[in-house]
């Protein structure tokens, strides 16, 4: 496409690399038909090529972002189906992160907004502050038949308080700093991705994949100083407090990388090993931590991309059981990870089937569905009655935020069938304790194939 | 690049732009209407974007009722009106005019009847080529025509140009699969043209809408025809040494009385570009690709390919591999419907779309390339050849003008090329603003007037998608017979 910025604002790295992606897009159109947010409300301004076009004014003629514009990128999900769609190679990741940055630093939001996203940005990274708030919002559930009629902000109060569990996980008897050496003779060793909302949230995930790795001889190390990556701030546009986190992990990982070693870091959110996979990008500027970031994007891997270069064995116990496998957009858009994980479900002798309308997102995206509820409410319903389609006994999934959002769906729609993560139906197979969620659910645990296993 | 000229808008409907919105404002919900200059920016054109225009407003509306409510205060006004589908249009068929409202079709994108018996599906106008299908998939049935924009595109957009598509070669285009329309006329009134059925009484005003450019009426809903799906289905690929050979051994299938579901050619820079797309597997040592899909049972499929191997072999064929999965199959068309998009990769494009009797390929083939060679530019070759539709991707730098220009000429030039040798000017993706001033070509002065009288039974004010079709210059109108 045309575009029309003047030398000097090409001397604005960011600026740069946001002209050449524009100037990579063809304006097809392809794109509009596999977005969420154009599927619900038709609305070229609603889709990626509408939001590129938003993008590309409000960036040549360097104005102020305007409550149209910030509307409509807000709206998107950053669930990057445009990507996979688009046979232009357009980076639309690349190019609405710095739409974002650049509304942040031109754009003075209502008081609401701006308090909400503070609050956001000051919880969900941390663990012990949030734990602490998923408590006050159990006591605070009651609140929500006054909440919602608060004009302007009651319906995002309400979403929040509707997406904090009904239960708070008791905390893991797994947790960093910490090194998980295996049992059998060690044949690698990785760092595991702590993060901050996973572990309060679903504990069971990387206790999953701690077991899982050790009975492989894989040694699991969780270092010091490592946490959030950085995606929830970074998808608010605040660039700086994102890198902020991400130079933390960085620092983190290159200290173990350089110490006693790593061969991978090792991610059990997609959402976040889309975002660390680009730590490369976002620090390329940075003479300091360029190489540092590169080398760590490079060594970052979904537990399931790791899993498939070990050789598994058979698995422990009789399995069968029919998984709806859920695909995060973070996961088949993000990194393009789209078979592995429903090969290795199958390998474990599950029945794997595709969730129709597999490519749109379930609305969950990041703090999406507290933010624009209306929206992620829609894409929640659709989402759960594609699922229902495939007749599941079980639903898996490899991002932390689609199963809070899918689980609230399942709940509304009176459906007991349960999610959990792939590792965790991986790491029963072969030979870990049930997933709590399937207990729940009346399951009835498999005896394990004995003596085989025996040896480690 | 300016080359092709858009009328001087009026200015008294400019000076009226609050009184227009306010109206329109009373007609359709807020969320329904964009009237701020940051958000009409993304109206301002379609797929052809080198060409531009800020539209007055742009509406969004839900129901026919709120498309007939729109056009009606729009005609009380003398406003002109632009329907707009996904604005996928690579000949600028949805690109607005400063005085003109855009009327999207975006929201209306609904199935509304599905008769399995009738083979039939009612439709509203906003819906994609590509759901129509998915919709009855499971059921075992598809819509046909397939344009490679098929993912985006929006059957009204489909029934305004009278799209092809790769399988059109077998299954016709547009208007062989449409059955009936809602259609809301300029002034407001909705009518029922064609019915439910295979043919419906009275003259063909079903064949007079389909290809219209949006000049007749807003399409609203359509009936389509779907059809069961094969047995099985199974594209080969054919490598050559030369274009030459190829369109030759295209010629001689065609002539040998074979039609294939589909005959695709790519030369060399196309397949390249493709290949990087889509990793279909594309011979890479070859100057041309033809893509031959055959369909039915597996001897039926064994029978048809046994000939055509046949004869590719007689005029040099390199290569041959048939594709062994679905998932290969899946690859193979990726590629191919991605041609377009994928081609951005390496350079701005303008996509040609001129038809020709497939005799001719051979010498085509070889006068595009001396052509574009003479400007200086490059081309990539992927187009429909069992029925002679061509789509040469012209290659440019559209940020220099230059270069844009010598674009534009050497597209004219092939287009010319197409009359000459007793083909048309579009093939399946209309006149709209691209081969507007090209008409004169292909059509005598009286021959446009007759097509206009036409054109003005249904609308004689020129509201509707008025900068298209017809040259800007010599316009019939009532008015103009008068004097």
């Amino acid at each position: 496409m045309q575009t029309r910025f003047s030398p000097e604002q090409l001397r604005d790295p960011a600026m740069q690399a946001s002209e050449k992606i524009l100037r990579t897009c063809v304006h097809c159109g392809f794109c509009t038909a596999t977005c969420p947010t154009y599927l619900l409300l038709g609305d070229e301004l609603d889709s990626p090529r509408g939001r590129i076009y938003l993008i590309k004014d409000m960036l040549e003629n360097g104005r102020p972002a305007t409550p149209q514009v910030v509307k409509h990128i807000d709206r998107c999900l950053s669930c990057l189906s445009c990507m996979t769609t688009c046979p232009s190679g357009v980076h639309y990741m690349h190019l609405v992160d710095h739409a974002r940055s650049y509304i942040e630093a031109t754009y003075e939001r209502p008081w609401h907004d701006r308090l909400l996203r503070r609050v956001l940005g000051a919880l969900l990274p941390h663990p012990t502050r949030f734990r602490f708030a998923l408590l006050a919002a159990y006591f605070g559930r009651p609140l929500k038949p006054l909440l919602r009629p608060i004009p302007a902000i009651g319906a995002r109060l309400a979403a929040m308080l509707d997406l904090a569990p009904s239960r708070i996980e008791p905390r893991s008897t797994m947790e960093g700093p910490a090194a998980f050496r295996p049992a059998a003779p060690r044949r690698a060793r990785v760092a595991l991705l702590s993060g901050c909302a996973q572990p309060v949230l679903k504990p069971s995930i990387n206790d999953a994949t701690i077991r899982l790795l050790n009975r492989l001889g894989v040694e699991v190390v969780l270092p010091k100083g490592e946490g959030c990556c950085g995606a929830l701030v970074h998808h608010m546009g605040r660039e700086h407090d994102s890198h902020a986190f991400a130079a933390r992990n960085v620092e983190a990982w290159v200290r173990e990388m350089d110490g006693e070693g790593l061969d991978a870091i090792v991610i059990t959110a997609s959402g976040c090993g889309t975002t660390i996979k680009d730590y490369g990008f976002m620090f390329r500027d940075d003479p300091a931590m360029a190489e540092k970031a590169a080398r760590v994007s490079a060594l970052a891997m979904d537990v399931t991309e790791f899993l498939a270069k070990l050789d598994l064995p058979a698995t422990a116990r009789a399995t069968g059981h029919v998984v709806a496998y859920h695909s995060a957009c973070s996961m088949q858009h993000g990194q393009k990870i789209t078979d592995l994980p429903k090969t290795l479900l199958k390998a474990a002798g599950f029945v794997v089937k595709d969730v129709p309308e597999g490519h749109i997102c379930c609305g969950s995206a990041g703090v999406y569905n507290i933010l624009q509820p209306e929206i992620a409410g829609q894409l929640r319903e659709r989402k759960v009655a594609n699922i229902a389609r495939t007749r599941p006994q079980v639903i898996a999934t490899g991002n932390i935020g689609c199963i809070q959002q899918i689980g609230k769906g399942l709940a509304d729609a009176g459906n007991p069938t349960p999610i959990v993560h792939t590792v965790e139906l991986l790491d029963w197979a072969h030979g870990g304790p049930m997933p709590d969620a399937l207990a729940e659910a009346g399951f009835a645990d498999q005896p394990e194939r004995a003596p085989a296993v025996a040896a480690e | 690049m300016s080359a092709i000229q858009f009328p001087a808008p009026d200015a008294s409907i400019l000076s009226r732009r609050a009184e227009i919105v306010a109206a329109l404002a009373r007609l359709v919900a807020p969320e329904s209407l964009v009237t701020s200059e940051d958000e009409l920016r993304a109206f301002e054109t379609d797929a052809l974007t080198a060409y531009r225009r800020m539209p007055l407003a742009v509406v969004l509306p839900s129901t026919t009722e709120e498309v007939a409510a729109v056009l009606r205060a729009c005609h009380a006004m003398g406003v002109n009106v632009v329907p707009r589908g996904a604005g996928t249009s690579l000949c600028g068929g949805a690109i607005p005019q400063e005085d003109a409202v855009v009327l999207g079709l975006g929201k209306m994108n609904r199935v509304l009847d599905v008769g399995f018996a009738d083979r039939t599906m009612r439709v509203q106008a906003g819906i994609t080529n590509l759901s129509i299908s998915a919709a009855v998939g499971a059921e075992g049935f598809f819509y046909a025509p397939d344009p490679s924009s098929q993912l985006a595109c929006t059957i009204g957009g489909n029934i305004a140009m009278n799209s092809g598509g790769a399988h059109c070669l077998k299954y016709g285009v547009t208007t062989n699969n449409i059955l009936g329309v809602r259609m809301v006329l300029v002034d407001g009134t909705i009518v029922d043209i064609g019915g439910d059925a295979m043919d419906a009484p009275g003259y063909d005003l079903l064949g007079l809408v389909v290809g219209s450019e949006g000049q007749l009426g807003v399409v609203t809903e359509a009936t389509v025809r779907i059809l069961p799906l094969a047995e099985g289905a199974r594209p080969v690929l054919f490598g050559f040494d030369t274009s030459e050979q190829a369109g030759a051994a295209v010629a001689a299938i065609i002539g040998a009385g074979i039609v294939p579901v589909a005959m695709e050619f790519m030369d060399k820079p196309a397949i390249e570009i493709c290949e990087a797309f889509a990793k279909a597997g594309y011979p890479l040592d070859v100057e041309a690709l033809l893509i031959i899909e055959v369909e039915g049972s597996d001897a039926e499929m064994d029978a048809a390919l046994a000939r055509i191997v046949a004869i590719a072999r007689e005029h040099g064929v390199r290569t041959v591999r048939e594709s062994k999965s679905a998932m290969e199959t899946a690859a193979i068309w990726k590629g191919r419907k991605s041609a377009f998009g994928a081609t951005g990769r390496v350079a701005d494009y303008i996509c040609m779309d001129g038809t020709i009797p497939t005799g001719q390929l051979p010498l085509v083939l070889r006068r595009m390339d001396e052509i574009v060679k003479s400007y200086g530019l490059r081309v990539a070759n992927v187009f429909h050849a069992g029925d002679g539709n061509l789509h040469p991707l012209i290659m440019y730098d559209v940020n220099d003008p230059e270069e844009a220009r010598k674009a534009e000429d050497a597209g004219n030039d092939i287009l010319k090329l197409c009359v000459e040798v007793g083909g048309c000017l579009t093939g399946e993706h209309g006149v709209g603003i691209e081969k507007r001033d090209l008409m004169r070509h292909q059509f005598t002065q009286a021959d446009l007037d007759q097509q206009m009288r036409v054109r003005a039974v249904f609308d004689h004010g020129w509201r509707l998608n008025p900068a298209k079709v017809f040259p800007l210059d010599g316009r019939w109108t009532p008015a103009s017979e008068a004097a």
